[in-house]
């Protein structure tokens, strides 16, 4: 019993990672770089719910879609500011800076919201489920985690795949020229994406300190990098994989915490990234580029 | 008529030549007494973070790749070390055989780390590569964060649960106490040591840059595909650069070991491997002059603005982020370019017309 609630605790946790994977598969797939910068914004939208709930007494629901927007204008911005003047730089020159946003999001949050680590009151008022005779308790937070990511997923992909915008994404992410000539703007499609991803960001927030309380500056690193492992697991690009992907990495770490060793379950979950990248490097639904000269 | 040094060479000579005289006036001033505690102070981790910031530069700027495990190494080199230090702390007495013998176990752990990890990793690039050594410099962190060891008559006990767990005898002794670290390391770092190991790295980082190896690994920056069809061979290169800089990284952890009575492994956390990568961009990615000369800076520069201490981070955030735009937006660099140019022009050309104007006489 106690591994069929850890079992539905990883699927809880990994949902979570999914709805962040999507927004680094996204960005990855499109801009081709790594947004080392996605996981604070996670941080940034738990810290704008908590302060629109705790300080400014707004309902839930309004505050969860101000996170939304907030994170979505802030997303744009980054890549405004950050990332849109090097579209053509090198790629390590855009991992720098991408590093550089995330480092710079995370002491901005440190100077802006305080150094102590705030509890987060879950905004979640799912009821219990209780099974076999209240053997397995399933949270709340555990069963909105779920339904809110599949729900993402589908919704994404109809987007991607059905609409006129998502069909431009889906273009530039094949070759930015060739949709350039076909008449699609492909800095308003980079827009796009990162507002979407950073929008997701903030949904991923919320789920994230609900589950898991305590909200600090560094909140969304480590998530973020899990994410990250999670998108490159499914397989970069792909938005089922991200799915897959996150499932995979949030079950891994929650039955590597509970059966090997608590300390080591960050590294198991680093470790099946580089096995990953080591026997199939394009991911579970990865497409094989060709590298040409 | 007198051979010209190649431009290298003469770089390089150059560089020794500074670090020389800045290391003797230092030196004059600690002994005449003209230097500020707070000063004296910063000497050992000036040149800490000057051999760290070089040994990342060969990652970086050498081979083109980003690592983000420098902390990870250091932490490494500074724990091996300060583990033999305890050991032998009171059957060698003399640091002079102590220390040298201290610095070299804890390089060769980083480097023997570094070559392990690099093995899988190195098959990775760009932003692959970053995040698993980022997630390498975590595990190396938490892990010895949770490491107990202690040693008695019997010998050394190690544990990753608690100390409880070492069962060591009444006359044993802890070494790695957990997250509180590990204490009681003799405090050999001096500044005459660090700045020599200072100019020691240098020496390695500039022989290396300019050997054949070190054409190699430029080549596969440049372009990976072509150096491959050349013959060279691609992952041994990666793996003798990341070496390396694990090395050298590892030198750096044992002389931070030896300046502090006790250490925690929190201290080699995610910050200290950004803080390394800030001082590399702000030196020049590939310069090793400028590597130390931004690690100095950056060391002294929060220390006298205590006001801005808050704000340090921040700064360094925004140092990433514009020195990137400006070095690698072509709008932005030809901006610069075209006015250094121009200011250029006037001293080039005041220097012609002198040089005319002698030749004339």
């Amino acid at each position: 019993m106690a591994f069929l609630e850890n079992l539905i605790n990883g699927i809880s946790l990994g949902s979570i990672y999914a709805v962040i994977a999507l927004g680094y598969t996204l960005v990855y797939g499109i801009a081709k770089m790594l947004n080392f910068a996605h996981g604070d914004v996670i941080m940034v939208g738990g810290y704008v719910v908590f302060n629109a709930i705790v300080k400014a007494n707004l309902n839930p629901w309004v505050s969860v879609a101000l996170a939304v927007v907030a994170c979505t204008v802030l997303g744009i911005t980054i890549e405004k500011v950050a990332y849109k003047p090097l579209r053509k730089a090198s790629s390590l020159s855009v991992l720098i800076t991408a590093i550089g946003v995330s480092y710079f999001l995370q002491n901005m949050a440190l100077l802006v919201f305080g150094e102590k680590p705030v509890t987060f009151t879950s905004v979640i008022d799912i009821p219990k489920i209780s099974l076999f005779d209240g053997k397995v308790v399933i949270k709340g937070e555990t069963t909105a985690a779920i339904i809110a990511s599949i729900l993402i997923v589908i919704g994404l992909s109809l987007f991607v795949n059905h609409t006129q915008k998502g069909r431009a994404m889906l273009a530039v992410s094949e070759d930015k020229d060739a949709a350039q000539l076909m008449g699609i703007n492909v800095n308003s499609t980079i827009s796009l994406t990162f507002a979407i991803g950073s929008g997701l960001a903030a949904i991923a927030g919320v789920l994230l300190c609900s589950s898991y309380p305590i909200l600090s500056n560094t909140t969304g690193a480590m998530p973020g990098i899990k994410a990250f492992v999670a998108a490159v697991l499914g397989g970069i690009g792909s938005i089922p994989g991200a799915m897959i992907g996150g499932i995979t990495i949030g079950v891994i770490e929650i039955l590597g915490r509970a059966y090997i060793s608590p300390q080591l379950a960050d590294a198991i979950v680093f470790a099946v990234l580089i096995l990953v990248l080591m026997v199939k490097p394009t991911g579970i639904l990865g497409k094989k580029i060709n590298e040409k000269v | 008529m007198k051979k010209k040094l190649n431009v290298q060479t003469r770089k390089s000579f150059v560089t020794y030549a500074l670090l020389l005289i800045v290391i003797i006036a230092v030196e004059i001033m600690v002994n005449t007494g003209n230097i500020s505690s707070m000063l004296q102070g910063l000497l050992v981790p000036i040149c800490v973070y000057a051999i760290l910031a070089v040994s990342l530069n060969l990652t970086v700027g050498i081979l083109g790749e980003l690592s983000l495990g420098q902390a990870g190494f250091m932490c490494i080199g500074a724990y091996s070390s300060a583990i033999f230090s305890n050991l032998v702390k009171d059957s060698i007495t003399e640091p002079m055989i102590r220390f040298p013998l201290a610095i070299i176990i804890g390089g060769i752990c980083a480097a023997v780390f570094g070559i392990i990890i690099g093995i899988p990793v190195l098959r990775l690039r760009g932003d692959y590569l970053a995040i698993v050594t980022l997630a390498f410099g975590e595990i190396i962190k938490n892990v010895f964060a949770a490491l107990y060891i202690g040693y008695d008559s019997a010998g050394l006990h190690i544990s990753l649960k608690s100390q409880g767990d070492l069962n060591l005898a009444s006359d044993g002794k802890m070494i790695i106490n957990g997250a509180l670290g590990i204490s009681g390391t003799p405090n050999d770092s001096t500044f005459e040591i660090a700045a020599v190991i200072l100019f020691i790295t240098l020496i390695i980082s500039y022989n290396f840059i300019n050997s054949r190896t070190g054409r190699a690994v430029m080549s596969i920056r440049d372009n990976r595909i072509a150096a491959e069809s050349v013959g060279i061979n691609i992952t041994k290169y990666k793996l003798i650069t990341f070496g390396l800089t694990a090395f050298l990284a590892g030198v750096a952890g044992v002389l931070y070991s030896h300046n502090f009575y006790s250490l925690q492994a929190s201290k080699f956390d995610y910050n200290l491997s950004i803080l390394v990568l800030v001082f590399v961009v702000l030196g020049g990615i590939g310069s090793v002059r400028g590597s130390v000369i931004a690690a100095a800076v950056l060391t002294m520069l929060p220390e006298y603005l205590r006001s801005i201490n808050k704000y340090r981070m921040l700064f360094y955030a925004v140092i990433l982020i514009v020195m990137m735009i400006c070095t690698s937006n072509a709008t932005v660099r030809n901006f610069f370019v075209r006015n250094f140019e121009k200011l250029k022009g006037l001293i080039i050309k005041k220097k012609s017309a002198g040089e005319t104007a002698k030749e004339g006489e």
